[in-house]
């Protein structure tokens, strides 16, 4: 996002300082955040259109995913938020070794998190819940069963994307902390960095409850 | 007549060229990887005019496949091909990035008293994005084209056509993305990179315009991008999103769409009044009449802009409440789009108005954009449109805010800046000529179509009972008016780039930063950061250029 | 009889000439406008010419006053139109009661009509004069769009539901009838025309058409060869709800919830069975999506819809 000039600071040309740069870059950041907000809202209308109208389907389509892994997985995210915060608070502070030791603690929560969420689809790839011409479903006939599994993997497919896109930036922003890039007058990057990777949290922090809690007070 | 055309005060000898951005330096490398708004603006010139020939040359297509009732000069799938692809590729990869990334690029950051936009990397890599999703859409034409309409209804688009629909949402997809990283810059610019003394209040409108247009491209295009997800998912790996089969519904399909779609065509026409402000503040050399008028009503077309696209479902089986609501609320634009007009035609009260070829756009640019604006009101009203509703009234409508409006403003501005851009004039008499060419090709062409609609000839037909072929013959003579008006301007302004006289700073005596610059401007825009200390368009009787 | 070069359309129905009389009033304020517009325009352009090159206006900053005036004055036209529309909107919205019904399914690219009373059509539709039909529309395929221009009426056909729209024809004569909604390779071939008769020569079209047997009839049939009988029996509650008299009175569902058993609902019903289960009764019936076609459904709830009035002849 920022522009990383020759400048041994980190200013770029077109800012005349420091200040206003990170000013500029964390409202670019904010900006982009309202963009993926807009981008996740769609899919959060059609959630919220098509449960209306199908809430028992919802519901019954909804105990076939694992709460286990997906509350694991919560908890992996909540932590991976707190190395991310801690990251940034030692870049502000300077300390670039510690910068990359909890960027690379995130980076493998990350991973931890994609692993898991491949499995489950993996299982429900064997169970048949993969939606299209081959999708089977015991239970209720409701063809509207589907609808869930649609959202389901649209949903957290855009969001494991995001995860994917954060791990790549991760790997950039450790390559700069051993390059001792960061100082108490430069850590914008890794301040925005964190930013997204927050805002992937909270998405998921929205999208468990939705998906995988949502059958629990019908039965 | 001939006042209007100023020799040139002050123009350098060619003895002693000083170096601006277009000599600081050479070849390929030079431009492909630069960082200078300026040159990216010139990019994008360069390829959307490309995509502009492209989009018209299927516009010609469908005007000569329409001079005869029958559909005898193309099979039906052509012709569908043919008013798609027009539609694709005027709007997403025309109309869209057209003024702002060409016009907006090159001067927000003058205007303000910026060396630059606040992301230049993010700025190239949105013109990378855009030649990517470019290049996809080429790719969806030349192996067979696309056939669903620019709109994409599910399910024909999820489920029906042969065509290459993947490939072309995925190609509105990418450019999407082009469209949301120059808004963004451009609202972190606006907001961050002010000179000192240049308030929210002192910017220039054009400024505004593109302010509230950033906006809109930063929360309404990524909706069209899940959107697009959505259908992508449907058609290609047998997801049921809006198959009533499993529960879906395909109006959820134009509701999402629309949401950013309508936004879109004010994505479309608000930088083209940014434009209009500046044209007429100049040639009538007078300050704007309601500065915060105009200012704000752009910003109130974004803001409502965003609550109207139901209007394109009242005949789709949506409630009738939600019908009032989105009527209602359509009715409201016209209210910001009327106080535009009222107050550039208040601008020029007691002006001194030069005809020079951009005041000549900016006139047509009122006009039309009054008449697209007026028939607007048609469609917005809730008993007319069940009848006027997807008949060519809808695409007189819209060609007049679009191209009437969009074009006639972008063209104007092209013209206004171009002493600016390459520091060169053009040749006065010739500009003059074929705007007049495209004024008259214009209404020739997209006015027998508002006949047309009211008599119910529906859109996209490719054979068209008899009694339509008056109109439909008059509607394709003046659209070869219109392409000929098209082509002069490509000619003199490209042959003015090498042979068009020297152009002075300031050729036009106009007020605003960009105007301090010299003609054109070195890569970083001022050698100071020039300090504001009044209002835009401040013109004053003592000062002289 | 389209000859010449008509800048008007035909009209032809009760509601046309309340869509027109609507049409002239913004015809006419749009030219009031742009006259008073481009007049002003005009004539500052050429009072105010520039006559030298060096001469600098007054500037005026503003009126207060006047965008109040052209703020106001253009918002309360605009709520005219608004309310005026409305009112025409609503008008043409609600089917007066006993309206004729005439069903309509679109399919790429052809319009089928079916009459109650059997007669089929395709691409052609005969009515009466002076006499209110009532279309209930579905469609096979894509969205549709059907469109009479001389009767100012248009309504879309979307999967997965019946859309429903009237019109009463004023004039005996042959019009046009769209597809309105691109729906692929021959949308433009997906044409037809509307006669409309005189009583007396509409009556000897209906006897003269072949009609075969009337759509509750066809409904039965398909009722008995899906089985369906077996389970909504005409007598006793068996495994499904009675279906008599079902039509038009207030279902209580399972959630507790009530509905009105209309088409949509009976539609929902026969398609997505567990979607809306009828109060004491367990979701055994399996899914007919995919096994009746739109037309067969319509047959189907015309013979739901008869049971209200007859007994239920019993077929073994």
């Amino acid at each position: 996002m920022s522009d990383h000039s020759s400048h041994g600071s980190g200013l770029a040309h077109q800012f005349d300082d420091l200040d206003q740069q990170l000013d500029a870059t964390t409202l670019g950041m904010w900006l982009f955040l309202a963009q993926e907000i807009m981008f996740f809202g769609g899919l959060f209308a059609a959630y919220t259109i098509y449960r209306n109208w199908h809430p028992e389907a919802f519901a019954e389509a909804s105990h076939h995913l694992d709460i286990k892994l997906g509350g694991f997985n919560t908890v992996v995210l909540i932590f991976s938020s707190l190395t991310m915060a801690l990251g940034v608070r030692a870049a502000q502070m300077g300390k670039n070794k510690a910068v990359f030791n909890y960027l690379f603690a995130t980076f493998m929560l990350g991973n931890v998190f994609l692993v898991v969420k491949a499995f489950e689809y993996h299982h429900k790839w064997v169970e048949g819940l993969i939606p299209g011409p081959w999708f089977r479903f015991e239970g209720s006939t409701d063809p509207a069963v589907q609808m869930f599994f649609n959202l389901y993997f649209a949903m957290t497919g855009m969001h494991a994307l995001h995860m994917i896109i954060g791990g790549g930036l991760l790997i950039y922003f450790m390559v700069q902390a051993r390059k001792n890039r960061y100082h108490e007058g430069y850590y914008g990057p890794v301040e925005i960095m964190g930013l997204y990777w927050h805002f992937v949290d909270i998405v998921w922090i929205f999208l468990f409850p939705l998906l995988y809690l949502l059958g629990l007070h019908n039965s | 007549m001939n006042a209007a055309l100023a020799p040139p005060p002050s123009a350098p000898t060619p003895s002693e060229t000083p170096t601006h951005y277009l000599n600081a330096s050479y070849g390929f490398r030079s431009w492909l990887l630069t960082l200078d708004h300026k040159r990216i603006a010139l990019l994008y010139l360069a390829s959307i005019t490309l995509f502009f020939f492209i989009g018209g040359f299927y516009a010609v297509l469908v005007r000569l496949e329409l001079v005869t009732p029958a559909g005898d000069l193309m099979s039906a799938e052509n012709y569908n091909t043919a008013f798609t692809l027009h539609g694709v590729v005027m709007i997403f990869f025309f109309l869209i990035p057209s003024i702002p990334a060409v016009l907006g690029n090159f001067l927000i950051p003058i205007m303000i008293g910026a060396r630059d936009l606040a992301f230049p990397k993010l700025n190239l890599l949105s013109w990378y994005i855009y030649m990517v999703g470019g290049m996809v859409a080429a790719y969806a034409l030349f192996t067979g084209g696309v056939d669903t309409g620019w709109t994409l209804y599910a399910p024909y688009s999820s489920t029906y056509s042969n065509s290459n629909v993947t490939a072309t949402a995925i190609a509105a997809f990418i450019t999407g993305f082009s469209s949301i990283l120059t808004g963004l810059n451009f609202v972190v610019t606006i907001h961050k990179m002010r000179a000192p003394g240049l308030t929210w209040f002192r910017l220039p409108l054009f400024v505004w315009a593109h302010y509230a247009t950033s906006v809109i491209q930063v929360l309404g295009t990524p909706v069209l991008a899940i959107t697009l997800v959505l259908l992508i998912l449907e058609r290609s790996f047998g997801f049921g999103f809006f198959d009533p089969a499993r529960g879906g519904d395909p109006v959820l399909f134009q509701h999402l769409f629309w949401f950013y779609s309508h936004p879109a065509v004010y994505i479309m026409i608000l930088p083209s009044m940014g434009v209009i402000s500046e044209l007429v503040t100049c040639f009538s050399r007078k300050k704007v009449f309601g500065y915060g008028f105009i200012a704000m009503s752009s910003v109130a077309i974004a803001v409502l802009g965003f609550l109207v696209w139901g209007h394109h479902m009242f005949v789709s089986g949506q409630s009738v409440y939600a019908g009032m609501v989105f009527s209602i609320l359509s009715f409201m634009v016209g209210i910001p789009s009327a106080i535009k007009v009222f107050n550039w035609t208040a601008t020029m009260y007691k002006g001194s108005i030069s005809y020079s070829t951009p005041m000549i756009y900016a006139f047509g640019f009122i006009g039309l954009f009054t008449i697209g604006g007026l028939t607007g009101l048609f469609l917005a009203n809730l008993g007319l449109d069940i009848h006027l509703h997807d008949t060519y009234f809808v695409v007189a409508h819209f060609h007049y805010i679009m191209v009437g409006g969009a074009v006639m403003g972008y063209l104007g501005g092209i013209h206004y800046w171009w002493p600016k851009m390459t520091g060169r004039l053009y040749p006065e008499g010739w500009a003059r000529f074929s705007a007049l060419v495209l004024f008259v090709g214009f209404n020739l062409t997209f006015f027998p179509q508002f006949l047309l609609g009211y008599m119910g000839m529906p859109r996209r037909y490719h054979a068209y009972p008899e009694e339509f072929q008056v109109l439909n013959v008059m509607s394709s003579a003046g659209a070869s008016i219109l392409g000929v008006g098209y082509l002069i301007p490509m000619i003199y302004l490209f042959w003015s780039m090498r042979y068009g006289r020297l152009a002075p700073e300031n050729p036009w005596g106009a007020k605003g930063l960009e105007w301090t610059t010299p003609s054109p401007p070195t890569t970083f825009n001022f050698d100071e950061t020039p300090v504001v200390t009044e209002e835009a368009y401040e013109y004053v009787k003592e000062e002289k250029h | 009889m389209w000859t010449g070069f008509p800048l008007f359309p035909e009209a032809a129905s009760t509601i046309a000439s309340g869509v027109d009389l609507l049409y002239l009033f913004l015809v006419v304020v749009s030219v009031v406008f742009s006259v008073g517009i481009f007049g002003a325009i005009f004539y500052f352009a050429l009072r105010y010419q520039r006559k030298t090159q060096d001469e600098v206006p007054e500037p005026i900053h503003g009126s207060m006053i006047l965008e109040i005036t052209w703020s106001v004055v253009p918002f309360l036209i605009l709520m005219v139109m608004f309310g005026w529309g409305t009112a025409v909107f609503f008008r043409n919205f609600h089917p007066p009661e006993g309206a004729t019904e005439i069903f309509v399914t679109g399919k790429q690219w052809m319009w089928k009509l079916q009459h109650p009373e059997g007669q089929r059509e395709i691409n052609e539709l005969h009515v009466p004069v002076g006499r209110a039909v009532k279309l209930t529309m579905a469609t096979e395929d894509v969205i549709h769009s059907f469109y009479i221009p001389a009767f100012r009426v248009k309504k879309d056909v979307v999967p997965g539901m019946y859309t429903t729209m009237w019109f009463e024809p004023t004039k005996v004569g042959k019009y046009h009838l769209f597809c309105a909604e691109y729906c692929g390779n021959q949308h433009s071939g997906m044409i037809g025309t509307v006669y409309v008769m005189a009583p007396p020569d509409y009556e000897a079209w209906l006897a003269g058409a072949p009609r075969g047997e009337t759509m509750s009839q066809a409904g039965e049939r398909l009722f008995q060869r899906l089985g369906c009988h077996t389970c909504h029996a005409a007598d006793r509650p068996g495994r499904g709800p009675v279906l008599e008299k079902v039509f038009g009175s207030t279902v209580l569902l399972a959630d507790g919830k009530k509905v009105v058993a209309d088409e949509m609902y009976l539609r929902e019903s026969i398609l997505r069975p567990g979607a809306k289960v009828v109060a004491g009764f367990k979701t055994q019936m399996p899914t007919f999506q995919g096994q009746i076609s739109e037309e067969g459904l319509m047959q189907i709830i015309a013979y739901i819809k008869s049971l209200e009035s007859k007994e239920r002849t019993t077929t073994q």
